[in-house]
């Protein structure tokens, strides 16, 4: 399978700030990629960049083969992007939207209504299609990002946050039909705060922090090789700290507020130790998360 | 960044045009109507009004004398209103800039699209004012005519003028400033409403080589009333020499606010 996105030692800098330093990855033909990490960590920096908005400061991105720096105009014809803030054109109606859209990339009017068609069908928001878009719910919204960023059959979608602020419901729709692309094929590039979204959709990704990548690999392979397979979760109280303390041989933990989590690699028998060594009440053993590893690798305190 | 690198623009820019044409026609009902009615009032309250006890200028009445002036405030109000205010929220609030060039259109062809659209709508209204001071007979016909194509000369200039304030201003709230300090005494002192001549001679000067509606309303009355001399040509020139500049440079200016 051959690179459709590179990214080698790519460094952005905006004045005194470096958002990105030194990252390299790679997104191979019709896989999902996610780019994970806390707020600031150089997320959107780095897409903005594959997606020709920013120039780089240094380093090598290229997309399909072609290098950001030399042709912007190509690479955006074969890009669709959902943008993290909702910016449809409020004063158009659903099916006004896309075909506005499709005007910016010189499709004939003829195609670019019955593509438009398509999608909203494949989207479910046919019924919607002359409401104007300031009446559209928040789900609503974000299908219709998402049908906008397919008007031009692109080959590689970059998606920063596609479900941020949506229900359940909503958001597994959202789901459901990026899996159908994938499947036609489409190379998918996302940003996400929910773990649980990279876990579902993700064929590969990298957890981000500081500008730099921390850990990359596919969700099964991060949880395991960080997290284990299950974690103990335990009520916080100093006698379990001062038990805990004594078996750091074998054992990592992490503690937030009311609750300690315990890593192992045998979790049976940890947890069988800490019933009757450490006389731990209230415990239970669940199986590791992606959230698991983001917390661990990127720490528990908050970040604005 | 150099800001006065020639802009790469291609025929894109339409493509930006076309998406305000459509916005505008959807929305005419709420926001055609205001602009127009403004210089029509001042047409009647000044010129009809107030007239009546002013005696002819430069061999004319009043509201002849004024006619042309309305026009030349309505293309610079339409497209100075349209590419601060108007810019400034598609830019800021909707994020329409940022959707349009995540396709092949650049920021450079977003920008002059914008600057396009200005002029466009400027001429809408100066075309449906002329129609209205047409009818009472105020201007002379077929020259009057060339005021059109000349809106959207002068338009372009508001335009390229607001969009150098859109692209440095800190805020909405900010572009009270060049509105206020700016536009406001233009429309008082650029021989609009009493004769240029009537300004201290340094401030003539001053007006001349600065204020860009002198020029509009100098090269608009010289079409309405049919009078053709070489004030009208050096005008249009100047017109012609500071589009292109500010041109050049609103388009950086707003790369380097947009492009980080």
């Amino acid at each position: 399978m051959s690179n459709v996105v590179t990214v080698e030692n790519l460094t952005k800098k905006y004045g005194d700030l470096t958002a990105v330093s030194g990252v390299s990855f790679e997104v191979k033909e019709a896989e999902c990629f996610g780019i994970l990490g806390p707020n600031g960590a150089g997320k959107t920096s780095t897409i903005r960049i594959i997606q020709c908005f920013y120039p780089k400061t240094s380093g090598k991105v290229e997309v399909a083969g072609l290098s950001v720096d030399e042709h912007p105009e190509r690479i955006k014809q074969i890009l669709g992007v959902s943008p993290q803030e909702a910016n449809l054109d409020p004063e158009f109606t659903v099916l006004e939207n896309l075909l506005v859209y499709s005007r910016y990339f010189d499709i004939p009017e003829e195609l670019g209504r019955r593509k438009a068609s398509e999608l909203l069908e494949f989207l479910q928001l046919h019924d919607k299609k002359d409401t104007v878009v300031e009446k559209l719910s928040g789900g609503m919204k974000r299908r219709l990002l998402l049908a906008r960023a397919l008007v031009n059959d692109p080959r590689i979608l970059i998606l920063d946050e596609p479900t941020i602020g949506l229900d359940p419901q909503a958001r597994h729709l959202i789901w459901d039909k990026l899996r159908d692309l994938r499947r036609q094929g489409v190379t998918v590039v996302l940003t996400t705060h929910y773990m649980e979204e990279a876990e579902q959709l993700c064929d590969r990704l990298v957890i981000m922090d500081n500008g730099k990548i921390i850990a990359g690999g596919s969700p099964k392979g991060l949880i395991k090789e960080y997290a284990g397979e299950n974690v103990i979760e335990t009520r916080t109280s100093p006698e379990v700290h001062l038990c805990l303390e004594e078996k750091k041989d074998r054992l990592s933990y992490d503690t937030v507020g009311e609750t300690t989590y315990v890593f192992s690699e045998n979790p049976r028998e940890a947890l069988a130790e800490l019933l009757e060594v450490c006389q731990i009440e209230k415990t239970t053993v669940r199986r590791s998360t992606l959230e698991d590893v983001f917390l661990k690798l990127t720490g528990r305190e908050l970040r604005e | 960044m150099n800001l006065f690198s020639p802009p790469r623009v291609g025929r894109r820019a339409w493509k930006v045009w076309m998406r305000n044409r459509d916005v505008f026609m959807k929305t005419y009902q709420t926001n055609f109507i205001p602009p127009i009615v403004e210089p029509i009032l001042y047409l009647f309250a000044l010129g009809f009004g107030l007239g009546i006890f002013i005696q002819e200028i430069d061999g004319m009445p009043y509201v002849q004398f004024i006619a042309p002036a309305l026009l030349a405030i309505a293309t610079m109000n339409t497209s100075f209103f349209e590419c601060t205010y108007g810019s400034y929220i598609r830019m800021y609030y909707q994020k329409t800039f940022d959707a349009i060039i995540a396709t092949p259109v650049s920021l450079e062809e977003v920008i002059a699209g914008e600057l396009l659209w200005g002029s466009t709508k400027s001429t809408i209204h100066a075309g449906i004012m002329l129609v209205i001071i047409m009818a009472f007979g105020l201007v002379k016909v077929p020259m009057a005519l060339l005021v059109l194509p000349f809106s959207f000369l002068a338009g372009f200039l508001f335009s390229t003028i607001a969009m150098c304030f859109t692209a440095i201003t800190v805020n909405i709230d900010s572009l009270n400033y060049p509105i206020y300090l700016f536009i406001t005494p233009m429309f008082l002192f650029s021989g609009t409403f009493f004769p240029f001549s009537a300004l201290p001679v340094q401030m003539q000067y001053f007006a001349k080589v600065l204020l860009p509606l002198v020029h509009v309303v100098t090269v608009t009355r010289g079409f309405a009333t049919g009078q053709f001399d070489l004030g009208i040509i050096l005008s249009l020139l100047w017109i012609l020499a500071v589009s292109a500049i500010l041109y050049v440079l609103s388009v950086n200016l707003m790369k380097k606010r947009l492009i980080i």
